[in-house]
């Protein structure tokens, strides 16, 4: 009978991850044929078999990352087929001083500097068995973690690692002093009740999550609401749609008259086109507004650069194909990158107003609700006007109150005595 | 490829193999899955103790590759856009993630016996590293490690690309040098999931140096990091070494 134990590939290098079993228990192996592959830091490797008979158990799946030295699998003459139960000291071979890597987080009472072997190989303490390496289970012992909190991972199969456990500790410690829960995903197991399915948030989901997280515990949002009269341009517009249309392919909409208004504010008000880094405003020279495009699958902002230089035209352009592309993933990355301020065009959905949220490190974000003819006074009458409402979420470290209206204000009057002619 | 390639038409006569010697070759402009083939051919020869240690040199058309660990989300272009622009993309066994191949790029692929020089996957993607630093400073660029990221940059931006595999301790898949490559191939990937920029040496020098000269430089400074005389020849076509006749007719 042979321990297969997982090899040492250099001084380096303590843990390997398994990326591929060739052999499944009850398989008859020859000595030296590939049972296995590994994969440390770019380096992939085939691991061949110590002996030959019959592969009698595999105790870590695919994607497991555990340490060098660490039985994985057992050969024998196939007698005791299913029989092995899973490793209880997990490295075979005499580890040097170090102990053995395989506690579970050490429970607070059972405080105490020599370790209890334990028999689990990544228990928590909350019982739930959660996918990691030695690395990252000595980590959290150190730390005193339980895994359990972090949930699933961002390795092969939900497998924690490194990386996240140390992005685990960073938003633990960042968060001490803002009082404000310190990761985005923090357990509810009170939410599994009755008769219930479980998704998984996608990769894309998670990010969004993780920034929505940060900007609300960075920036203190204040927002402010402008009612804007869009009867003149709604009048443009549809003097010139059906023109529009015919020449260029796509719709004329309301989103490049509000962009370009809100390029105009931008260069009038320095402090709102700008980033906070530490203590240092980073005001942006130039105008690289962001535009929300909701996907099937998510969120993503594509940034239209320089939009101040852009004609109405050559803005609609500009919108059309960033959401084209943001669709069909066909987006570069410095088109989602370096962008100076935001604009949520949620009134496409038919929502009157919103607040939306910053995108951080950028200062303020603009919503531009639905268009509606609504009855509106004016000069004591009561007349039928095309509105909406306008809103400006802002980063209170930042700007004041008077700021974030002055700056609505300028893209209301624009919008209000707009009279070049589209087309 | 051509048989002619793998031949050792190349070796030269008075330099007999031995556990020492590195044999260098050029495969040129060449396929991914062919230049794969030829690796595969001389792993299972070089394991079988039929040939000596080799440096192939190859240029691949634009391809983008997957590592195992290879996140299909790093791909960001849709397979439709993909095919538009000529890129193919191929599952591999080397180690790492997403990378791109494309002309302009000096590819290398030691097949090297670790066994006869360190067993130790750390030791080889360092000294890998240590060949590319010494190449880029025969051409006056100063590069750097980056501690935790395989790979060889200059100031933040990466040059070189490493990914390897190996069985039985003999390496395949090797390193990738930006040479004159088009970076702007590289956005349509995360390459190796950093979002860090690249660049390449006519990027740095403001003019690329040839590839037969980045080549060569690379033999040479192979052979002195993994202590191996280097035979053969540098040119695709497999004929006698043009390399020798040039520096010969260079001095009269």
């Amino acid at each position: 009978m042979a321990d297969v134990v997982m090899p040492q590939m250099g001084e380096s290098i303590v843990e390997g991850t398994i990326t591929k079993w060739l052999k499944g228990p009850g398989d008859k192996v020859e000595r030296d044929e590939v049972l296995f592959e590994i994969s440390t830091d770019k380096v992939d490797s085939e691991v061949p078999s110590p002996d030959s008979g019959v592969l009698e158990a595999i105790f870590f799946p695919e994607g497991e990352t555990v340490e060098i030295n660490t039985v994985v699998a057992v050969i024998g003459d196939g007698s005791k087929l299913g029989q092995h139960a899973a490793p209880t000291a997990a490295p075979a071979t005499s580890a040097p001083a170090e102990p053995a890597p395989v506690e579970p987080a050490a429970p607070p009472e059972e405080a105490g500097p020599t370790p209890a072997a334990a028999p689990e190989p990544a228990a928590a303490d909350s019982g739930k068995r959660v996918h990691s390496s030695p690395l990252v289970r000595r980590i959290a012992k150190e730390k005193g973690i339980d895994l359990a909190t972090l949930g699933k991972g961002t390795g092969a199969g939900g497998r924690l690692t490194k990386k996240d456990i140390l992005a685990y500790i960073e938003s633990q410690e960042r968060a001490v002093d803002s009082g404000l829960p310190a990761t985005a995903f923090p357990p509810a197991p009170e939410a599994r009740f009755g008769d219930f399915d479980v998704e998984p948030l996608s990769a894309m989901r998670r990010s969004i999550a993780e920034h929505m997280v940060r900007t609300k515990r960075t920036s203190p949002h204040v927002s402010t609401v402008h009612a804007v009269d869009c009867t003149n341009i709604a009048k443009l517009r549809n003097a010139a749609k059906d023109k529009f249309l015919e020449q260029n392919g796509t719709k004329l909409t309301f989103l490049p008259f509000f962009l370009q208004a809100a390029a105009s504010a931008l260069k009038a008000y320095p402090t709102v086109n700008a980033s906070l880094d530490g203590k240092q405003l980073i005001k942006h020279n130039d105008v690289n507004i962001g535009i929300a495009v909701a996907l099937d699958w998510g969120l993503i902002v594509p940034v239209i650069r320089k939009a101040d230089e852009l004609s109405l035209l050559g803005m609609q352009r500009a919108v059309n194909d960033l959401a084209a592309r943001a669709r069909s993933k066909a987006l570069k990355p410095d088109e989602i990158s370096q962008g100076t301020f935001s604009v949520s065009n949620y009134g496409s959905y038919n929502s009157l107003l919103a607040t939306p949220a910053i995108n951080q490190p950028q200062v303020a974000i603009l919503g531009i609700g639905s268009v509606t003819k609504t009855p509106v006074v004016i000069n004591d009458a009561i007349a039928i006007r095309s509105m909406a409402y306008l809103t400006l979420s802002f980063d209170h470290r930042v700007m004041d109150g008077a700021i974030a209206d002055l700056f609505l204000e300028h893209i209301r009057e624009i919008v209000e005595n707009w009279s070049t002619p589209v087309l | 490829m051509p048989e002619a390639v793998l031949g050792t038409a190349g070796l030269s006569a008075d330099v007999m193999p031995s556990a020492r010697t590195c044999e260098v070759r050029d495969l040129g402009r060449c396929g991914y899955r062919e230049a794969w083939d030829v690796q595969l051919d001389l792993v299972r020869r070089r394991k079988l103790g039929e040939v000596c240690d080799h440096l192939l040199f190859v240029e691949h058309p634009p391809t983008i590759t997957m590592g195992r660990n290879a996140d299909a989300a790093h791909i960001l272009a849709a397979p439709g856009r993909l095919r538009q622009l000529g890129f193919s993309v191929e599952e591999t066994d080397r180690g790492g993630d997403v990378t791109y191949h494309g002309p302009g790029q000096v590819v290398a692929y030691p097949i090297l016996d670790l066994k006869q020089w360190r067993r130790d996957v750390g030791a080889y993607l360092r000294a890998l590293e240590e060949v590319i630093m010494a190449v880029l400073l025969d051409f006056g660029i100063e590069s750097r490690r980056v501690e935790g990221l395989t790979g060889v940059w200059v100031a933040d931006a990466k040059i070189a690309a490493l990914g390897v595999h190996l069985s039985r301790w003999v390496t395949s898949h090797g390193l990738a040098l930006n040479v004159s490559t088009d970076l702007d191939h590289f956005n349509w990937i995360v390459p190796c999931g950093l979002t860090k920029p690249v660049t390449s040496m006519e990027r740095v020098l403001g003019k690329a140096p040839s590839r037969q000269a980045v080549i060569e430089s690379m033999s040479a400074r192979f052979g002195e990091v993994f202590g191996r005389t280097i035979v053969g020849s540098l040119y695709s076509n497999g004929a006698v070494s043009r390399t020798e006749e040039a520096r010969k007719g260079g001095n009269g």
